[in-house]
């Protein structure tokens, strides 16, 4: 189990210092921090500045078919998209998970690449699969799903079977040269 | 009296053909060059087969080329999704005649556990295959069976100038399956529209014997 | 669909620096190459021999992994997550059970524990035997890769031995695992202890000080500490940078405090550095096994009938009332363990590096949502970054040191 809760609720409070209050809360001993999305950037920043050096992952949790009632996170009720970064501290072994809700016309959020490289490919990949977009990325294209795919296919409406695409090819028999 | 292109000869028909067809076909299955086309797992079992342990080289099959310019033998180990299809079958392709291919796994079969948006279900649907070897992976001995009897079928069946590929009945392709309309439906075989052409193919082998 | 080449317009570069590069040659380094990691595609940018730019792509394997985890139960998934990282499917087994074990709040039987980090060093031992076997074979050296393959048939005829599969076992379940340890498992394993290192011995004496492979890998590809950081590396990869980040002990799961080992570091970064990091840390996993099969804890292997998680043993389920009553929860579909509606991060040292898994649950026997974060996608994605200035043969060198999984990157 990932300890040092109390080492993360210096750091909490240090966040909260700089930055203002969030709603955080904690499970099994992880503790994660809600963030609003235009308040995104400042965050991550102090909280690299504060050991966080460390960027394990992004990805993202689409909340459309999730049932009533929510999990013990109130901020998320409502919401359809919940992107999910986890930072660790390679120095001190802590670890937080900061969530951030964005909604369906248009999701966006500002992209982590100036702050960590490794921010490039997971926000790609988050993109390719969920349609969120993230402004200042350097080269936001698909990265798993051919160029020419159309849908988003983690979304909860895309069906596990998709939709035909993968029949959509030429056979090859045997007099083809 | 037939005429072969050796120029004329007084012999009973097709004798020095079916020769000659019995000897190429006895060199060309004794010397299959593979052409690894590994994408996952199966890949692994296909490197165990060439290892130390089960080794392939028995069989005459242990040169694996990596250009298909030089092989004769395709072995589509793994599953393959539809962003690799094209690329299957540009290789396919560029392989000369005679050529071959036996689809490896469960995956490479039929699509194997993956069901998705994104794995094509048996490669047999886009490129023809010659030998299907079941497992999820299979294990080497498995394999080498599966080689051992693509070469009893090349020594059947093959011909000399590898024109046996142009008769019409090889030209039949599998019948694809009706698209699954319900996503949640993982067992594809409950859908009705599959159960009536599962019950409509069993029928008709029934007949058959 | 057809692959057309990716288009270099699409990262930023100056448009005098784009005229004068007019004569560079691009080279498709594609989904299908000779070297042994299947299905990874680079764009290459090569004045004359050396490489001015390289665009990676992948996606040529992607199944749709975190799509099925939506569907299938907890158990079910194991069997998905074997075919990840397809070179070590029981440390992906073990990652899996561990994060669901820890949104449900279990805490496993010591003998569970102790199996199960055998198992998982036994694979890591069998990953780092194909990952520098396979640095062998792309520099050449033949018989160093015929030597790995052997190695890892003995551990596959331990692993039959344990549960009937070569790989792609599928062994853990939520709570325990499939099947317990017998004493022929055991016996295999010790004599797998005392033979291994004889064997390291001669592949070492192979590669380690061979003129030719210390030509070809040192200096080549290197990524410095911060680099490493920056850019998410974990595992031997992050390890032979300098970072000493290792899970089993920052954040030790399973029975990794109980046994005493180190972990591996170099300082050089390069290719001959993570080969070093990889051969080492074989001989500290065997330390590890060696430990933990001499004191292997009796008692049960699965956690008892009050968690309703893991099916009771046949006896119970006969005679006793709450061997029957969980039997049939957990085996009807309609009923089943429960969930919390809540998400988590868990992740194990896997052999490739951090690999975690954030789940999602809600209630149900399915996930809501699986995400794999894998460790090979923060590798490959660097891969542009250690390659530029060297030549096209130290591009095979450079993937296979960092030991990307096509599976376990695409997903």
């Amino acid at each position: 189990m990932p300890s040092a809760t109390s080492s993360v609720d210096t750091l909490l409070a240090a966040l909260t210092e700089v930055c203002g209050l969030f709603e955080t809360s904690v499970f099994r001993g992880q503790t994660r921090v809600v963030v609003p999305a235009e308040r995104l950037p400042e965050v991550l920043s102090v909280l690299k500045d504060r050991g966080l050096d460390l960027l394990v992952d992004i990805s993202c949790v689409d909340y459309l078919d999730y049932r009533d009632p929510p999990m013990q996170m109130p901020a998320c009720a409502g919401h359809r998209y919940g992107l999910v970064y986890l930072l660790a501290s390679t120095a001190t072994n802590q670890r937080l998970t900061v969530r951030v809700f964005v909604d369906d016309p248009e999701p966006a959020v500002a992209s982590a690449v100036p702050l960590w490289e490794a921010a490039n490919w997971l926000e790609r990949e988050v993109w390719d699969l969920f349609g969120i977009r993230f402004t200042g990325h350097p080269d936001l294209r698909r990265l798993v799903m051919p160029e020419e795919f159309t849908a988003h296919p983690l979304r909860k409406d895309y069906p596990l079977q998709g939709r035909g695409e993968r029949h959509n090819f030429p056979v090859i028999t045997r007099n083809e040269r | 009296m037939a005429v072969t292109e050796f120029g004329k000869l007084e012999l009973p028909e097709n004798v020095v053909v079916s020769r000659l067809d019995a000897l190429a076909n006895w060199c060309r299955k004794n010397s299959l060059w593979p052409m690894p086309f590994a994408t996952a797992c199966c890949g692994i079992e296909l490197m165990a087969t060439g290892a130390s342990k089960h080794d392939l080289s028995r069989f005459g099959a242990e040169v694996f080329r990596f250009s298909p310019r030089q092989c004769d033998l395709m072995i589509v180990a793994g599953r393959v999704v539809m962003k690799m299809l094209p690329v299957l079958q540009r290789i396919w392709l560029q392989m000369h005649e005679p050529k071959w291919c036996i689809s490896m796994g469960a995956c490479a079969s039929t699509g194997g556990v993956f069901d998705t948006y994104a794995v094509v279900q048996g490669v047999d649907r886009f490129i023809p295959v010659d030998m299907y070897v079941p497992g999820c992976p299979p294990r080497p001995e498995q394999l080498i069976q599966a080689i051992i009897d693509l070469q009893d079928k090349i020594q059947r069946e093959g011909t000399i100038t590898g024109r046996e590929f142009d008769t019409v009945s090889r030209q039949a392709r599998k019948r694809a399956l009706v698209e699954i309309a319900d996503p949640r439906m993982i067992d594809a075989s409950r859908n009705p529209v599959i159960q009536r052409e599962i019950t409509a193919d069993a029928e008709s082998f029934a007949g058959r014997s | 669909m057809s692959i057309a080449p990716p288009t270099f317009e699409s990262t930023p570069r100056s448009a005098a620096a784009a005229r004068s590069e007019d004569y560079l040659w691009t080279l498709n380094f594609g989904p299908q190459h000779p070297a042994t990691h299947t299905t990874l595609r680079l764009v290459l940018k090569l004045e004359g021999e050396r490489v001015v730019d390289a665009m990676p792509e992948m996606g040529y394997l992607h199944s749709g992994f975190e799509k099925i985890g939506e569907h299938l139960t907890f158990n079910q998934y194991v069997t998905v997550t074997d075919r990840m990282n397809y070179i070590s499917p029981m440390a992906n087994n073990v990652a899996w059970h561990h994060a669901v074990e820890t949104l449900l709040g279990i805490e496993l039987t010591p003998r569970c524990k102790v199996i199960r980090t055998i198992i998982a060093e036994l694979a890591r031992i069998s990953d780092h035997l194909l990952s520098n076997g396979a640095v062998g074979l792309d520099t050449g050296a033949f018989t160093f890769f015929l030597y790995a393959f052997y190695q890892r048939e003995v551990i596959y005829d331990i692993f039959e031995t344990l549960c009937g599969a070569r790989f792609t076992n599928s062994y853990t379940r939520v709570g325990g695992l499939s099947q317990d340890m017998t004493p022929l498992v055991v016996e295999k394993i010790r004599t797998f202890v005392k033979t291994f290192p004889k064997t390291l011995d001669d592949m070492e004496k192979l590669l380690t000080r061979n003129r030719i492979f210390v030509d070809r890998t040192k200096g080549v590809g290197v990524l410095t500490k911060e680099e490493a950081i920056n850019r998410g590396a974990s595992g031997p990869v992050a390890r032979a940078s300098g970072v000493t980040r290792d899970l089993r002990k920052d954040e030790p799961c399973l029975a990794y405090a109980d046994y005493d080992f180190q972990v591996c570091c170099a300082s050089a970064g390069d290719c001959y550095a993570r080969y070093l990091v990889r051969m080492q840390e074989m001989r500290e996993s065997l330390k590890i096994v060696a430990q933990a099969v001499e004191s292997i804890p009796a008692g049960p292997v699965n956690v008892g009938i009050g968690q309703r998680t893991a099916l009771p043993t046949k006896q119970q389920v006969y005679s006793t009332i709450e061997g029957t009553i969980s039997h049939f929860e957990l085996s009807m579909s309609n009923r089943g363990f429960e969930v919390p509606c809540e998400e988590i991060y868990a992740a194990i040292e896997a052999p490739n590096g951090e690999l975690g898994f954030y789940i999602a649950g809600d209630g149900n026997e399915t996930a809501y949502r699986a995400r794999c974060r894998p460790p090979s996608v923060l590798h490959f994605a660097m891969f542009p970054h250690l390659i530029r200035g060297h030549t096209l043969s130290d591009v095979v060198a450079v993937l296979g040191s960092l030991n990307i999984i096509a599976a376990e990157l695409d997903r």
